[in-house]
């Protein structure tokens, strides 16, 4: 039996150790916001964090998760409020089919945790999830934006 | 042009017509929503017609037919019906068709697929109609209430106001009055120039709930009692089992059924991954066919061996080829080849099935809810109106999702376990091994110049494999593919001597739609070739261009304005190459002008470049939702760039080599070059934007890198002639 919490709320899976979280979340406890689309950690569709740190859940065994902190894209919003990320992707139109942009969004937030105001170059070296519909011209200003509402918004608190 | 343009659409019909008649027998004749100005027998109590339902509330919900898989009409649709209604675009919901109403009532809906790009297009008027329909009934309702005529009331953001006495009243109190009311027979549409909602950069409805990670796609589909299926297809296309020996896997935890359906195993457990693993160490026999020792090499020979043949089916044959070639002061021949190419669609096939008696429930990530419903239907051995398809958004589709081999899987499944919910999935690696490939395609062309540079007779030689052939399982009209010619038999240049002829070459390969389908290969050979006879005669390639182009304005049109955007007049800076190509595709016209600059030799030796710039234009007549548009364009390129860098399906032992991301190489942001696009539409016609910009993206690149190094691709992709993409 192996316990965490998903987006604060204590789980608890009777699964093998080497299960991969992604399909532990899907299938087990009904979390269906990291996607699968490679199943060897080339893509980043299934992008969560575990204790603040972004994972490729399809690549992480459920047992790396034990007692810790599982966030996955619906554990961004609070009390209603989009994360600057989200919204962000919102004003700038980023998605198309959308499959991947759970994961691209999970990469950003953890981008911008490490690195408030990203230059391109990190941004490059951050953003390696996969996206088949080509929304990248998109992803990037939308990060940058995302960052210049995170700083007005921690200059206000 | 127009010839190639309806056999085109004309062979996407027979297609989806013998699919569905392969599915079960449905009639899927119609062309056009026959039932779309009558009241229907599905109707709900706030339906005004079959397009408009309105609350008292003043909630406006707009149906939509077809599927949303990235490319935006969920949200474009709805704006042309909005914009003839007059309604608050703020209160407009979207709702999909139910794909058994529209089954049962004949197309009551129109067509329900995806694919061609032509949502917008094929479906603009009768949804124009069905907006200007419902906003007369609401007019009438209101008149009738203040005994006005209708001529003295006027119609904006949901509000009806009978201008003489300054009255008003909103489409939510008169919509059940109107609802009562026959729909009009005649309505007269909107100029484009008046349009208030259609024409502007409306955000998508589908975003917010994309970017809160509530989006549902087929895989997310979650049923009580569901059991979770892995599928295995024999490597080789077109094999069977031959055996399987289930009890190496039986007892394993959460596994429950081991199934030998013909052509396919599936295991059943309590969750996928448990029965993906197991199926792993399942040990199966295969019975390959006949194609076990097929490989790239013996494809390219059955390709090769049709180049050389004579008097093949000819798909285009103007002036006189042999005469023209004759009197040339100078003949150009080259041969170019594109390879085959998986869709890759980020969520790997799937289908959830319940079969309860003889009624079967699907839900799937669908480009073609009638075809979803008709393979269901067959698979079953159900009459069609025993099945419902219910709709989600699809992971991507570019073709993909319009072939139902995995719907029919989940319901072979679902078969063995009445009442039981069933979610087949595939893995990357079946999703990559068993696509319906983008054809691979050899061609061989040959131009006659005249002593000033001007071509006076020009041949294509087409050798491929038949999507139309493949699919619908029928002998091809007249042994041409429209979509293994398009872009050579409808050339746009004036030149007097043309010939195109085709060789059909089917192997064991499955092949499909893929994006931008012939469009993604044949102008890359054309407006490569055509940068070929510009240089042999010794002139600018866009002058080249311009000059025999003189008669098509739309064509022309667009590529001066690209040319324009990109500078092309003046000389690009010190170590800046450009890339130039143009072409109809989809019914718009599309050019695009690529900036590169050689970047010595990478790590590994080879030659590099950077793309320092790709300006892509397009001419699409009426532009909907122009930010959409945008969006396309950029998504086109970055497909585009996929397949011309890495992009490769090869065969060895009958098998697809690839078989997942880390070999079947998809483009990442790092690598994304700077696109600026030009969207110039010059109204009067409605042409596609899902799939054009595919299009000018491999010729003007591969142009732009000729000028820049003097190297000639003729095949791709790039990393089988040593060349590598940096960063800018």
């Amino acid at each position: 039996m192996f316990k965490f919490t998903v987006n604060g709320k204590p789980r608890e899976a009777d699964v093998e150790p080497e299960m991969p979280l992604l399909w532990v979340l899907r299938d087990v406890l009904d979390e269906k916001g990291p996607k699968f689309g490679c199943g060897i950690g080339q893509c980043g569709a299934c992008s969560v964090h575990v204790n603040g740190e972004l994972v490729r859940s399809c690549s992480f065994p459920v047992s790396g998760a034990a007692g810790k902190q599982v966030v996955t894209i619906e554990g961004l919003e609070q009390k209603g409020r989009l994360h600057p990320v989200q919204q962000a992707w919102i004003d700038h139109q980023v998605p198309q089919c959308g499959y991947c942009q759970s994961g691209q969004i999970m990469a950003a937030v953890s981008l911008l945790k490490k690195k408030p105001n990203p230059t391109d170059k990190d941004i490059d070296d951050a953003m390696t999830n996969i996206c088949r519909c080509g929304t990248y011209a998109r992803i990037r200003p939308a990060i940058h934006t995302a960052a210049k509402a995170a700083a007005k918004k921690s200059a206000k608190a | 042009m127009k010839t190639i343009a309806k056999s085109f659409s004309d062979s996407r019909r027979v297609f989806l017509k013998t699919s569905a008649a392969v599915g079960g027998g449905l009639a899927l004749g119609i062309s056009l929503p026959a039932l779309a100005q009558t009241k229907d027998a599905f109707a709900k109590p706030d339906q005004v017609n079959l397009w408009v339902l309105i609350s008292p509330d003043d909630t406006v919900v707009i149906r939509y037919a077809r599927s949303e898989m990235g490319q935006g009409s969920f949200t474009s649709a709805p704006m042309l019906v909005a914009e003839e209604l007059g309604c608050d675009w703020n209160k407009v919901r979207v709702e999909y068709v139910s794909t058994n109403a529209n089954v049962v009532s004949k197309r009551a809906w129109g067509a329900m697929n995806a694919s061609g790009s032509q949502t917008i297009r094929s479906s603009q008027e009768y949804l124009r109609r069905g907006g200007a329909t419902a906003r007369e009934m609401l007019v009438s309702a209101a008149a009738q209430e203040w005994k006005a005529p209708a001529s003295e009331c006027t119609v904006a953001n949901s509000v009806i106001t009978h201008v003489p006495t300054g009255r008003t009243v909103s489409f939510g109190q008169v919509a059940a009055a109107a609802a009562k009311l026959e729909v009009p027979k005649d309505v007269k549409l909107k100029d484009p120039k008046d349009w208030t909602i259609a024409g502007k950069s409306m955000p998508r409805f589908d975003i917010p709930t994309t970017v809160r990670g509530k989006q549902r796609y087929g895989i997310d589909t979650q049923l009580p009692g569901m059991v979770y299926a892995a599928v295995a297809q024999c490597p080789v296309f077109g094999g069977k089992v031959k055996s399987l020996d289930a009890a190496k896997i039986q007892g394993r935890r959460g596994i429950q059924k081991v199934l030998n359906l013909g052509d396919f195993v599936a295991v059943t457990a309590d969750n996928w991954w448990r029965a993906k693993e197991a199926l792993k160490l399942l040990p199966i026999e295969w019975d390959v066919g006949a194609y076990g020792n097929a490989t790239s090499a013996t494809i390219m020979e059955t390709f090769r061996n049709g180049l050389a043949q004579n008097d093949l089916p000819v798909a285009k044959n103007t002036g006189n080829v042999e005469q023209g070639f004759a009197a040339s002061a100078k003949v150009l021949e080259a041969e170019y080849f594109t390879p085959y190419l998986a869709h890759a669609t980020l969520e790997p096939m799937g289908c959830t099935a319940l079969m309860k008696g003889d009624k079967v429930e699907v839900w799937v990530s669908t480009q073609n809810a009638e075809a979803s419903l008709a393979t269901a239907a067959a698979a079953a051995g159900v009459p069609v109106e025993n099945v419902e398809v219910y709709r989600v958004q699809a992971g991507g589709g570019f073709g993909r999702r319009g072939t139902q081999d995995y719907t029919r899987q989940a319901v072979l499944i679902a078969k063995t376990m009445p009442g039981v919910p069933v979610k087949a999935l595939w893995t990357r690696e079946e999703d990559t091994q068993h696509d319906f490939y983008r054809p691979a395609s050899l061609v061989r062309m040959r131009a006659g110049l005249d002593a000033a540079g001007n071509p006076v007779a020009w041949t294509a030689r087409i050798a491929a494999p038949s999507i139309i052939a493949t699919l619908s399982s029928l002998p091809l009209a007249n042994g041409i593919d429209p979509q293994a010619v398009i872009g050579f038999a409808d050339q746009p240049y004036n030149i007097p001597n043309v010939k195109v002829d085709y060789a059909q070459r089917n192997g064991h390969v499955p092949v499909g739609f893929w994006r931008t389908v012939g469009h993604s290969q044949n102008p890359f050979v054309r407006e490569c070739f055509m940068d070929e006879m510009a240089l042999a005669a010794g002139r600018d390639p866009y002058q080249y261009r311009r000059a025999l182009l003189k008669d098509k304005p739309r064509d022309l049109g667009i590529l001066d304005a690209v040319a324009k955007h990109a500078g092309w007049e003046k000389p690009a800076a010190k170590g800046v190459f450009r890339g130039i190509a143009e072409t109809d595709a989809y019914g718009s016209y599309i050019a695009a002008v690529i900036e590169v600059s050689p970047t010595g030799k990478d790590a590994a030796g080879k030659d590099s470049f950077a793309i320092r710039r790709i300006v892509v234009g397009i001419d699409c007549g009426y532009a909907v939702n122009p930010d959409n548009i945008v969006a396309q364009m950029q998504g086109s390129v970055v497909w585009a760039l996929s397949a011309i860098l890495w992009g490769e399906n090869t065969l060895k032992d009958g098998r697809i080599q690839q078989s997942n991301f880390h070999d079947y190489r998809m483009m990442r942001l790092a690598e994304m070059p700077k696109v600026e696009v030009v969207i110039a539409p010059t109204g009067g016609f409605w042409g596609g934007v899902g799939e054009p910009a595919n299009a000018p993206i491999a010729p003007a690149l591969c142009n732009a890198i000729f000028a820049a190094t003097g190297r000639r691709v003729r095949s791709l992709p790039l990393i089988n002639h040593d060349l590598t993409m940096k960063k800018a």
